[in-house]
C-alpha cells in the first residue's frame, strides 16, 4: 500500500485559473472569495498497476456544495475515495499527487489516514448503519471507536445533536435503542449521515448517497445536503445530473478516457456548467448523448 | 388444428415410448435415491438406537455421581470422566479458542500481508493430520519432555491443535460474511483497523463465532487417540491440570476392552452420555446459528 509523493514541490496556488475556466468569473457578486477547505493536486489514484484517475487538480471551497459527476467508471467514486485515504484500503491501490485539507497534507508520510479520516466524514452509495449497533450507538460509534471517555450525558447530547443535525431526531427519538437495520433505507442513509457528522468533521463526502433510495427519501437527503452546507464543507459524487443541479454550487464533470484513465473534464459554478458548457464533451454528457 | 393433428399422428407412438422410456428412468433413479437415503438414516436410527437400548440400562444418578469402582464391586460411574471431559473442554478450549479466532482474523482482515496463504495452509495441513499423530506429538514433547508425565494440560494441548484449525477455518468463513461496507464505514470514521475488527467485525460475526467454537469444542469432546497418549485416564475425580485427568471417550475404551458384562454395559452407558453431550451441543450450535440470521 505505498502511497508515493510526487510533485512535493509543486507551487501551490497558480496555475489554478488556467486550469479551471470558470474559476477567473467565480468571485460570488459582492462577496469575497470563499476560503478553500480541500484541494488536490496532480491527484492520481491507481488498482495496482491499471489507473483510474489522472492529474486531478481540483479546489473545494468551505461552506459548498461540490458535485462530482460524470458517467460509469470515470473514476469519481475512485477520486472522491482518495480524499480521505479511504482509496488505500483495497488491496493494491495506491495514489500519487497531492491533497491538502486546510493545512494538513492528507498524502505527506507523516500524516495518519486514521486522523484524516476523523477530520473527513464519508456517506456511502448504500446505507451502511451497523446492523447490531442501536440507532444511538450508530451515531455514538464514531467517537467511541475512536476511544472516546465521554460521559453519558455528553454522549446523550452528542446523538440527539447530530441525530437533529441528520433531521431524523423526530423519527426516532423514540426508538433510540432499538436496532438501526430496522429503519427505513432512507432513515438509515441520514443515520449514517448522523454517524459521520459525530465525528464533527470539516469535509463530508458522499458517495452516491441517494442511489438507493426512493425520490422522497431521496429529496429528504438533498434538502439535508443543503442544509448541512452551511456549517460543513460537501463533496459530493453522483450519476444524477439533476441532483448534481439540484444541490450544488459548484460542479466537476469527470470522464474516462479510451485509456480507461479518469480526468477532469470541466469544473466550474453549477448553473454555468449546465448552461454554458465550454467543452464539447460535457455538452454532450448533459444533453443525454452519452454516459 | 386438423391439419396439425393430422401431421402429428405419426409421431405420436414415438412419443408415447419416449415418454415411457423416461417414467421408468426416473422412477428408477427416484427409487435409487430413497434407498441411498433410507440406508444412511437407518444406519443412524440403528446406531443411535442400539447406544440407547444398551446404555440405558446403565444409567441412574451414581452412574453419574460416582467413581469407578473395581471389578466385582456393585455400582460405579463416570463422574471422573464427566468431569476430566468438562476440564479438557474448558483448558483446550482456552488455548484453540482464542488462537484460531487470531489466525482468522489474520488470513481474512490482513489478507494483502504475504503470510496470509501459508497460515491457512498450515491449518489445512493440521486439519488433515490423524489425530494419534497429533497424540503421539504432543506425548513426545511434553509427557516425555516439559512435563515429564501424563497430565491434563497434555491432554489439553493435543486437543487445542485439533481445535485450532477448525476454528480458524470456521471463523475465516464467517469474517467474510461480514460485508465489506461495515468495515469501511468504519475506517471512514477513522477507527484504526484493530478497533474496526475488535469493535465491529467480530461482534457482527459473534453467533458465527461463537457456532465455530461450540462446534470445535464437540469435534474434541469425542477425540480418544491423542488422550490414550497425553491425559491416560483417571478413576478419581481430579482438577489438578498437571496429573493425568479422565475423559468420557477414555472411559468406554477402559470399560469396553474389559472383559467384563458389567463393564460392557458401563461403556454403552458412556456411550449414551457422550452421543447426548454432542448432540445437545449440535442443537446449541443450531440454536445459535439461527440467531444470526435474526
Amino acid at each position: 500500500m505505498s502511497v508515493t509523493m510526487r510533485d512535493i514541490s509543486t507551487r501551490e496556488a497558480p496555475g489554478e485559473t488556467e486550469r479551471q475556466p470558470h474559476a477567473a468569473t467565480d468571485p460570488a457578486p459582492a462577496a469575497a472569495p470563499r476560503a478553500i477547505a480541500l484541494r488536490t493536486e496532480k491527484l492520481s489514484a491507481f488498482y495496482g498497476a491499471a489507473q483510474a484517475v489522472g492529474d486531478v487538480d481540483l479546489t473545494f471551497e468551505v461552506g459548498a456544495v461540490t458535485a462530482i459527476i460524470g458517467p460509469s467508471g470515470c473514476g469519481k467514486s475512485t477520486l472522491l475515495r482518495c480524499l480521505n485515504r479511504m482509496h488505500e484500503t483495497t488491496p493494491g491501490a495506491s495514489a500519487t499527487g497531492r491533497v491538502r485539507l486546510g493545512d494538513v497534507d492528507v498524502y505527506a508520510p507523516a500524516t495518519d489516514p486514521v486522523e484524516v479520516r476523523s477530520m473527513v466524514g464519508m456517506v456511502f452509495q448504500k446505507p451502511n448503519p451497523f446492523p447490531m449497533m442501536s440507532v444511538y450507538d450508530n451515531v455514538a460509534a464514531g467517537p467511541r471507536l475512536r476511544g472516546s471517555k465521554m460521559s453519558r450525558r455528553e454522549m446523550d447530547d452528542l446523538v440527539e445533536r447530530n441525530l437533529r443535525r441528520a433531521a431524523l431526531w423526530d423519527e426516532v427519538k423514540d426508538k433510540l435503542h432499538r436496532s438501526g437495520a430496522a429503519l427505513s433505507g432512507g432513515q438509515q442513509q441520514r443515520l449514517c449521515i448522523a454517524r459521520a457528522l459525530a465525528t464533527d468533521p470539516s469535509v463530508l463526502l458522499m458517495d452516491e448517497p441517494c442511489s438507493a433510495l426512493d425520490p422522497i427519501a431521496t429529496y429528504k437527503i438533498e434538502e439535508l445536503v443543503r442544509e448541512l452546507s452551511h456549517e460543513v464543507t460537501i463533496v459530493i459524487v453522483t450519476h444524477n445530473m439533476q441532483q448534481a443541479s439540484r444541490v450544488s454550487e459548484r460542479t466537476a464533470f469527470m470522464l474516462a478516457a479510451d485509456d480507461g484513465i479518469g480526468r477532469l473534464i470541466e469544473f466550474g459554478k453549477t448553473d454555468d456548467l449546465f448552461t454554458l458548457p465550454r467543452d464539447p464533451r460535457t455538452e454532450a454528457y448533459i444533453t443525454g448523448r452519452f454516459g | 388444428m386438423a391439419v396439425t393433428a393430422i401431421t402429428r399422428a405419426s409421431a405420436i407412438p414415438a412419443r408415447h415410448r419416449v415418454v415411457a422410456r423416461r417414467r421408468v428412468a426416473q422412477g428408477l433413479v427416484v427409487g435409487l435415491l430413497l434407498l441411498a437415503t433410507l440406508a444412511a438414516v437407518a444406519l443412524l436410527v440403528t446406531i443411535l438406537g442400539y447406544v440407547i437400548v444398551k446404555g440405558l440400562p446403565a444409567i441412574n444418578l451414581a452412574f453419574f455421581t460416582e467413581r469407578p469402582r473395581p471389578f466385582g464391586e456393585v455400582g460405579g460411574g463416570i463422574a471422573p470422566a464427566l468431569l476430566g471431559t468438562v476440564i479438557l473442554a474448558a483448558a483446550s478450549g482456552a488455548i484453540a479458542i482464542p488462537v484460531g479466532i487470531a489466525a482468522a482474523i489474520f488470513v481474512v482482515e490482513y489478507r494483502s500481508g504475504r503470510f496470509a496463504a501459508p497460515v491457512r495452509f498450515a491449518a489445512e495441513l493440521i486439519a488433515g493430520l490423524p489425530s494419534i499423530v497429533i497424540g503421539v506429538f504432543v506425548w513426545a514433547f511434553l509427557v516425555r519432555g516439559l512435563v515429564g508425565h501424563f497430565s491434563a494440560i497434555a491432554g489439553a494441548v493435543a486437543l487445542a491443535v485439533i481445535m485450532v484449525p477448525i476454528v480458524a477455518r470456521t471463523v475465516e468463513e464467517v469474517l467474510r460474511l461480514v460485508p465489506n461496507s461495515l468495515r469501511e464505514a468504519a475506517l471512514a470514521l477513522g477507527a484504526p483497523r484493530w478497533r474496526v475488527i475488535l469493535s465491529i467485525v467480530l461482534p457482527t460475526a459473534r453467533a458465527g463465532v461463537l457456532t465455530a467454537a461450540i462446534l470445535a469444542l464437540a469435534r474434541s469432546a469425542g477425540e480418544t487417540a491423542p488422550l490414550l497418549l497425553t491425559a491416560l485416564g483417571n478413576d478419581f475425580l481430579s482438577t489438578d491440570l498437571l496429573r493425568p485427568i479422565g475423559a468420557l471417550p477414555l472411559q468406554i475404551y477402559r470399560y469396553a476392552l474389559s472383559p467384563y458384562d458389567d463393564w460392557h454395559a458401563k461403556a454403552w452407558g458412556a456411550s449414551l452420555v457422550l452421543v447426548v453431550v454432542i448432540g445437545a451441543v449440535g442443537v446449541l450450535v443450531r440454536v445459535v446459528a439461527r440467531q444470526r440470521v435474526r
